[in-house]
């Protein structure tokens, strides 16, 4: 099939950037989305233009590299997937595609479509961890967790930290992204102890690095490739008031 | 003396690290204060160590090439991680999971040092509990374990089919913590180039800043590689596309003796290759070979629907070739099996490159709810990559490339033959053989990281609480900058018509064909011939647009490729040494009358190290030789 392309084009940091549209033919249906700007880029440099920069790695919906904003929609037009995980089948001969990065006041654009995300890891170098040195951990059996909540646990500690919550959030909000690592360690029993004071310590560098507040208007959750649910953030609420009214 | 001593503590073996762990010098907390170690890679193996490491009170400088440390590759595993637990009561012990390691790996690792990766991993499991890594847990809440690759005790510890994601974040989450205390600087987003050798020890490194294209230096008092595995030589391969040998490479040509390069695990259930667009073939979990039985046709190039082929025109060749283990044989066999099918004519799909790995059975007699609750996820990623439901249909599965045995030569402290140069996880050669079992990579790595390194790199740093921190302005530094430089302008400059891609896609299908699942002397002589022609075309034809003052992924990738093309050179001449087959090496001059691996003990029960000799001369080999005391040695049989 044929397609046409609008993809974000800026050279640096500090360069004002544009679309610029490509008419690409040749696109197969069973192409990922990822291999379809392979594709194009292959054409590119054989031409002797630049290739269009994306970030990816694992290339199967794990790393949370691949962060792409499709047609107005972070990891494009399909649910519950990643960019790599998306499939040219959800296209077809003629579409136009606008491509873009991550946009938020805390993600700034290095190159194209490639956006700065290591705010996130600041975010959790403010309290998402549980202080165990290397050592002193207790017999893994020793502290049994009910399975429930052990399964609770594992579905707010999917999150890849792909960021599309801030991406598709007005207010640019990490709310979703600060909530599951918060409820991931706030149902097990290894995690407790610290819980207030990580909500609270996580929230604050939040708002330091500039990330709105939440309004609950639930666009992350819908965008979320790993299906984290809002129940998460209302848990990180009860968290830092806990926390608050000990304080 | 010889260079390959691998120091290994006296003692019986069951007593081998306690004895070390007592005889090692330590470090006084103000001294390691004033050390700093620098820690390429933040997989598994590297988040652990410098976690620990920095813990201990040790400065820990990070780097890695993505741009969180959170992304490394260890991410993507899948199926589990394993410990000698025992909590399922069915025999297990240390011994046991020792001998199982030894014997998939078909004897050709260092007892030693395995017997310690089987000690260490209950610690691991505790360690990773209490960091809040959410494994499976039964109803009782006490953590679930389930049977993995060719073992018959369930000693997997998993969190659902997302092991590697969850481990790799609690050793994160450890290194995140000390970052904010100022003991781990990270540099992500970095490309290690080069090593920087001092009188004749690891003292730092040169790096590439992926952004903005400087060259920096690093330097430190030891450097540890945990730079995880090459497997993406093959181009197409389960790893994340990322991966690369560029980090252990440079530092063999530094003087990093390499070893056992041609040991490769063809992992069996990947998901076949659909177009020649691909980048990357997706895994899908070998537990899925506890409820699936792998079939293809009984005759030759039937084309039917799966659902038309009645069940006595199926060929259940796992079940039929080895009834004691059946789908559940070792990876290698596994994958050499569906080759056999395969080449032979009976395999299935468009191309007739795959096999049906089939759940109707399970689900009759568990229940749909009960598969689903196993494989839920799995099953919805292959419906979304192919279009069919396995609920309904069976899958279709093929080898490919998975895993890489060989890698660094390391002794018991883990030091390569570069004094103050280590190598943990995947980048060493370390424990697994010729062939790695199911679940124990991940043991492996953050045994290293966690428990193995933190001790040995103290006995190294005991003599080094004199010296000052490095400055990075000596000549040595210089002399590999210019070099880093030099190797960038140099591909920069080729300026001519063919895609990096192009290349390693090529390089990659002669390493398969040649290099892969089986190999015989004609084939690697002819793979020789090949990648030579292959890398003199790219050094005269590769394009790579931009500059190195920028942000180029192009860039990146050649400097990846190049090293590739040396690795490959050695991953041959070592195949055609080694005549024998064993675990993953299949050398077809070297086979049983059924067609299995026939290892040459008297002739090859050695770890093959190359020594680098200088630009496209031939490599030299060392011998270490290989001792068995305890395991119990057997030709592998899994009739
Ligand atoms: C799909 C898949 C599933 C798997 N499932 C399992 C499983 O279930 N159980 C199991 O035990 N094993 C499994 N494995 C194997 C296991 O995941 C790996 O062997 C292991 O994670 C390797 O970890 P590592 O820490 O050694 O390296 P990696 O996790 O690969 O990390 C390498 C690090 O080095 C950095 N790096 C590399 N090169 C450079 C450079 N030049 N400069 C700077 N930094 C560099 C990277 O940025 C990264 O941080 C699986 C592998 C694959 C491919
Ligand atoms: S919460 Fe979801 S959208 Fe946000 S970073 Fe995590 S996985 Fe991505
Ligand atoms: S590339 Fe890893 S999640 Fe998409």
């Amino acid at each position: 099939m044929d397609i046409k392309l609008k993809i974000w084009r800026q050279e640096g940091p500090k360069s004002e950037g544009s679309f610029v549209d490509y008419n690409l033919t040749g696109v197969s249906k069973d192409m990922s989305f990822l291999e379809m700007l392979d594709f194009l880029n292959k054409k590119l440099i054989e031409n002797g233009d630049d290739p269009v920069v994306f970030e990816h790695d694992c290339r199967e919906g794990i790393c949370g590299s691949c962060a792409l904003f499709i047609n107005g929609r972070p990891h494009g037009p399909d649910d519950l997937v990643t960019t790599c995980e998306l499939r040219m089948t959800k296209f077809n001969d003629g579409d136009t595609i606008v491509i873009e990065p991550w946009r938020a006041k805390s993600f700034p654009v290095i190159k194209d479509l490639v956006a700065d995300r290591h705010a996130f890891d600041k975010i959790m170098e403010a309290g998402g961890f549980i202080s165990v040195n290397t050592g002193s951990a207790p017999e893994a059996n020793s502290i049994p967790v009910p399975r429930e909540k052990a399964d609770e646990a594992f579905d707010a500690a999917v999150c890849i930290g792909c960021g599309a919550c801030v991406a598709a959030c007005k207010n640019s909000s990490a709310m979703l992204f600060v909530a599951a690592k918060v409820s991931h360690l706030a149902l097990l029993p290894q995690g407790r102890a610290e819980s207030g004071k990580r909500a609270r310590a996580m929230l604050a560098k939040m708002d330091e690095l500039g990330f709105g507040s939440c309004t609950n208007t639930g666009a992350c959750e819908a965008e979320c490739p790993k299906g984290i649910s809002l129940a998460h953030i209302a848990r990180l609420n009860r968290e830092f008031l806990k926390e608050g009214f000990r304080s | 003396m010889s260079k390959l001593e691998a120091k290994i503590p006296g003692g019986p073996l069951a007593d081998k690290w306690s004895n070390h762990k007592n005889s090692v010098r330590l470090v006084n907390p103000a001294n390691k204060a004033k050390l700093d170690i620098i820690m390429v890679g933040t997989g598994l193996a590297g988040a652990s160590a410098a976690a620990t490491l920095a813990e201990l009170g040790y400065n820990v400088k990070a780097f890695c090439f993505q741009d969180s440390p959170r992304r490394a590759h260890s991410v993507a595993a899948q199926g589990g991680i394993n410990a000698a637990k025992n909590y399922k009561n069915d025999g297990d012990s240390v011994f046991r999971l020792f001998n199982d390691i030894i014997k998939g790996g078909d004897y050709r690792s260092r007892e030693a040092n395995v017997y310690r990766a089987a000690e260490v991993s209950n610690q691991t499991i505790d360690q990773m509990v209490a960091a809040g890594v959410p494994f499976a847990r039964e109803y009782s809440g006490y953590l679930d374990n389930r049977s993995f690759g060719g073992v018959q005790v369930s000693r997997t510890f998993y969190a659902r089919g997302q092991t590697g994601q969850q481990c790799l974040l609690g050793a994160y989450s450890g290194m995140i913590r000390q970052m904010a205390k100022g003991k781990v600087t990270m540099y992500s987003r970095r490309d290690m180039l080069d090593l920087v050798v001092v009188d004749g020890r690891a003292r730092g490194i040169i790096t590439r800043n992926l952004v903005t294209g400087e060259i920096e230096r690093h330097s430190a008092h030891a450097v540890v590689l945990a730079s995880g595995g090459y497997g993406t030589i093959y181009y197409l391969s389960t790893l994340a596309v990322g991966s690369n040998a560029t980090a252990a490479w440079t530092a063999h040509k530094k003087g990093a003796f390499f070893s056992n390069p041609s040991f490769v695990q063809i992992h069996p259930t990947s998901l076949p290759q659909l177009n020649d667009y691909q980048a990357k073939l997706t895994l899908m979990s070998e537990s899925l070979r506890n409820d699936g039985r792998i079939w293809v046709p009984k005759a030759k190039g039937d084309k039917r629907h799966p659902s038309q082929i009645p069940e006595e025109e199926r060929d259940y060749y796992l079940e039929r070739r080895y009834p004691a283990f059946g789908n559940l044989v070792p990876r290698d066999v596994a994958s050499r099996a569906a080759k056999e099918r395969c080449d032979a004519g009976y395999g299935v799909g468009d191309t007739g490159l795959s096999v049906y790995l089939d759940f109707s059975r399970a689900i009759e007699k568990q229940g749909k709810k009960a598969i689903e609750a196993k494989y839920g996820n799995l099953f919805e990623m292959y419906e979304k990559i192919t279009g069919t439901n396995p609920y309904n249909e069976p899958m279709r599965i093929y080898p490919a490339g998975h895993y890489t045995m060989g890698g660094l030569w390391v002794d018991y402290n883990l030091m390569t033959t570069i004094p103050g140069l280590f190598a943990i996880g995947e980048s060493n050669f370390s424990d697994h053989g010729a062939n790695r079992l199911g679940a124990g990579s991940l043991m492996q790595c953050s045994g290293d990281g966690y428990f193995i390194l933190p001790v040995t790199i103290g006995d190294y740093l005991a003599d080094e609480i004199r010296t000052p921190r490095i400055p990075t302005d000596l000549p040595e530094f210089e002399a590999a900058e210019k070099e880093a430089i030099d190797r960038l302008h140099s591909l920069l400059a080729i300026n001519g018509k063919q895609t990096v891609t192009s290349f390693h896609k090529r390089l990659g299908r002669i390493m398969w064909d040649q290099c892969g699942m089986v190999r015989n002397e004609e084939s690697l002589k002819k793979a020789l011939g090949m990648i030579e022609e292959l890398k003199e075309e790219f050094w005269k034809d590769v394009r790579i647009p931009g500059t190195a003052g920028e942000l180029n992924q192009e860039l990146e990738k050649a400097v990846k490729v190049a090293d590739f093309f040396e690795l490959g050179r050695l991953m041959c001449q070592d195949g055609l040494d080694r005549k024998e087959s064993c675990g993953a090496h299949f050398r077809e001059e070297s086979q049983t009358p059924e067609g299995e691996a026939q290892r040459i003990d008297s002739e090859y029960s050695y770890v093959a190290t190359w020594e680098y000799n200088g630009e496209g001369k031939d490599h030299k080999l060392h011998k270490e030789e290989l001792k068995f005391e305890n395991a119990r040695i057997q030709q592998r049989s899994y009739k």
